[in-house]
């Protein structure tokens, strides 16, 4: 078992005759996901990759038993596709979609959790579980199966770090990147219990960044309801400073959200955390030694 | 995201039927004497510097006049300020009101919640920031219904607020409700809102709206912040650019990486100064334009940190080794790069072709083009 995907998840691809969405059809098959299904308005009775398109999400569903989408759809329509992938009996909705604005996401969140649909992004890599399934667009080939969770706010950050565990000799069970919108569908704190949960995950990686509170809303998780082992990296400790959302922002915030505030809290909780992306897998492994040898 | 001038704000404001008090805006001495003499902006009147930065009255950006003559002298001496670093181009001249209370109100995103957030304080006119946290109060509203009557009555309750100016406050907060999500705000802050009389009147505006929904508002394309000129012309080619006072170029690809590779480059005494992020890309032409853009930033090294996902590595090295063509001999610098990812392979091998190598581990790639830099690493 992994979490969220598996071998038997059944994927609808909604903007398959994109560039995007026809590269990554493709790659996901070869990952083992089964893509069984494409949908872009208009170009339904078409194949793309071999995959057969439909004209709704409705109609991929029916025929297909499709049950979990990855949408490509432009910004400007997303809010459009997700709305009816949910409508369409879909329950996990991965949004690779970058620029979506918030105010969109916003109805997209809570439209889905009223309907008992979770979201997965937007501006997100994805779900992988090596060996079993994929449902977005991490490359396949920094993946190796295995034992080691991953969760990440970003992107190409998450390739490099799972891609380093990799060549260490190691595995992964399921990597899930969050994306590191302001408003995201699965948080960290979502995603913690599902790890938790999974008797394939013995350790967990988690990827952060400065920006919000999302770490130290993590760290609060791990410290009470989390027993695997964690490994943790925060990306920008170096950067300079900016108040993104000015002063209200800031009074929402106060005194959390910078490297320091969410290293901290990791720590406090009792992840190691690593100062750098290559320090990552060194820990993971002399975690997993020291858990052996107890 | 887009911070609009506080004249554009209330401009927005209007639309929506916020109460505002009257005025106008000048760009020089004359239309501000003008906006005078003809009762456009009665006396005794307000002047104010159109900047982004806040803290004005406090700078000498804002002034108060009686008269015309004061009015044109006030003009004259707030046109000529830099303030914190902004050149003052425009200014905001409004009739003074008679100020009873001086309240706070705005509406921004919750992340943590994911849900809009109704911020208010019977602590007005001051830096919300050096308000005590039990003065203010924080209300989450749920997007569909959107904000209700029970959320608006404990805001005029927190506000202090009953009679006419609790009713005012409804109308008030139903319109800068619409203004935040029709305008796709990120935020709107009313700081200070004034109790005038039986009601409420917006005496500043602060409105940001957000980048990714220019497609609904092609208005706000248009509206230049403090960007410098190369940050500008990276905007318009779709390349996230900052610069700082750094001398070495970081091409990455996604904000996660280019923050990593920040800390590397840091932790190695390395000082980056301008970074790039290339963002997720299939045309060669964009890696071309990003590294003519770098070099146009005058960098004494340069470190491509590229892990392929969407921008494959071949992308690129052919972008990258038709923008070394194209730099003229004069602002060539020391590059290291580091192609990892989709189409690894054959992105090296056209570097090499090209005569650049690319160093696979991270920690030694990133002490090489310190090293290169002149850093200490």
């Amino acid at each position: 078992m992994s979490v969220l995907i598996d071998r038997d998840t059944r994927v609808v691809v909604q903007g398959i005759t994109g560039h995007q969405g026809t590269t990554h059809a493709r790659q996901m098959k070869a990952f083992g996901a089964q893509v069984v299904a494409g949908v872009t308005p208009g170009k339904g009775g078409t194949e793309v990759e071999g995959v057969p398109v439909f004209d709704s999400v409705q109609d991929a569903v029916e025929r297909t038993q499709a049950n979990a989408s990855c949408i490509f759809v432009p910004a400007p329509w997303a809010r459009d596709a997700l709305l009816e992938a949910v409508d369409a009996g879909i329950r996990l909705a991965t949004v690779v979609t970058e620029h979506i604005p918030f105010h969109d996401m916003l109805v997209m969140y809570h439209y889905a959790s009223a309907k008992g649909a979770r979201i997965i992004g937007p501006n997100c890599p994805g779900i992988a579980a090596p060996g079993r399934s994929k449902v977005g667009i991490i490359p396949n080939g920094v993946f190796r199966p295995g034992r080691v969770g991953v969760i990440s706010r970003s992107g190409t950050l998450t390739y490099e770090i799972v891609n380093g565990i990799t060549e260490h000799g190691l595995g992964q069970s399921t990597c899930i990147g969050l994306g590191g919108d302001p408003v995201v569908g699965t948080s960290f704190v979502d995603a913690l219990p599902l790890f938790e949960a999974d008797p394939d995950t013995d350790l967990l990686v988690l990827v952060g960044e400065i920006g919000g509170t999302a770490e130290e809303d993590a760290a609060e998780f791990l410290r009470h309801r989390f027993s695997k082992p964690v490994v943790a990296y925060i990306a920008g400790r170096a950067a300079p400073t900016g108040k993104r959302m000015g002063h209200a922002g800031a009074i929402i915030t106060r005194g959390r959200g910078t490297a320091e505030t969410k290293v901290a809290a990791l720590t406090a909780a009792g992840a190691r955390v690593a100062r750098f992306p290559y320090e990552v897998p060194d820990l993971v492994a002399e975690t997993l030694a020291a858990r052996g040898r107890r | 995201m887009v911070k609009l001038a506080e004249w554009r704000g209330k401009e927005v404001f209007r639309k929506y039927g916020i109460p505002l008090p009257q005025g106008a805006v000048a760009r020089s001495p004359e239309e501000a004497d003008s906006l005078v003499a003809t009762g456009q902006v009665p006396l005794p009147c307000v002047i104010k510097a159109q900047v982004l930065a806040g803290g004005r009255g406090k700078g000498g950006a804002v002034q108060f006049a009686n008269s015309r003559d004061e009015a044109r002298a006030a003009a004259a001496s707030i046109l000529g300020l830099e303030f914190k670093g902004e050149r003052v181009r425009e200014l905001l001249l409004e009739e003074k009101l008679p100020i009873a209370r001086e309240l706070y109100l705005a509406l921004t995103l919750d992340r943590a919640a994911r849900m809009p957030i109704l911020i208010a304080s019977a602590h007005g006119g001051v830096e919300i920031e050096s308000v005590e946290d039990r003065e203010i109060d924080r209300q989450a509203v749920h997007p569909f219904p959107g904000l209700t009557g029970y959320e608006k009555r404990r805001a005029a309750k927190v506000l202090g607020l009953s009679g006419a100016p609790a009713k005012a406050l409804d109308r008030l907060l139903e319109a800068l409700w619409r203004v935040f999500v029709e305008e796709d705000a990120e935020l709107v802050e009313i700081n200070p809102l004034a109790v005038v009389g039986a009601g409420l009147v917006a005496l500043d505006a602060k409105v940001i709206v957000e980048d990714d929904a220019t497609f609904r508002h092609p208005e706000y394309a248009e509206i230049r912040d403090d960007r410098t000129p190369l940050e500008e012309i990276a905007r318009e080619k779709e390349i996230a650019f900052v610069q700082l006072d750094g001398n070495i170029g970081v091409i990455a690809n996604g904000a996660g990486l280019t923050m990593a590779t920040l800390d590397v480059l840091k932790e190695f005494g390395g000082r980056p100064g301008v970074f790039l992020d290339l963002g997720g890309t299939d045309d060669p032409k964009k890696v071309t334009e990003a590294f003519l853009l770098m070099a146009q930033a005058k960098p004494t090294a340069v470190f491509l940190n590229i892990f392929g996902g969407v921008t494959k590595c071949d992308t690129v090295a052919k972008g990258l080794v038709e923008a070394m063509g194209q730099v003229p001999k004069a602002d060539r610098f020391p590059l290291v790069a580091r192609i990892r990812g989709n189409n690894e392979k054959e992105g090296i091998e056209i570097l090499r072709a090209a005569g650049i190598t690319s160093v696979p581990s991270l920690k030694e790639s990133a002490q090489s083009v310190v090293r290169a830099a002149g850093g200490s690493a």
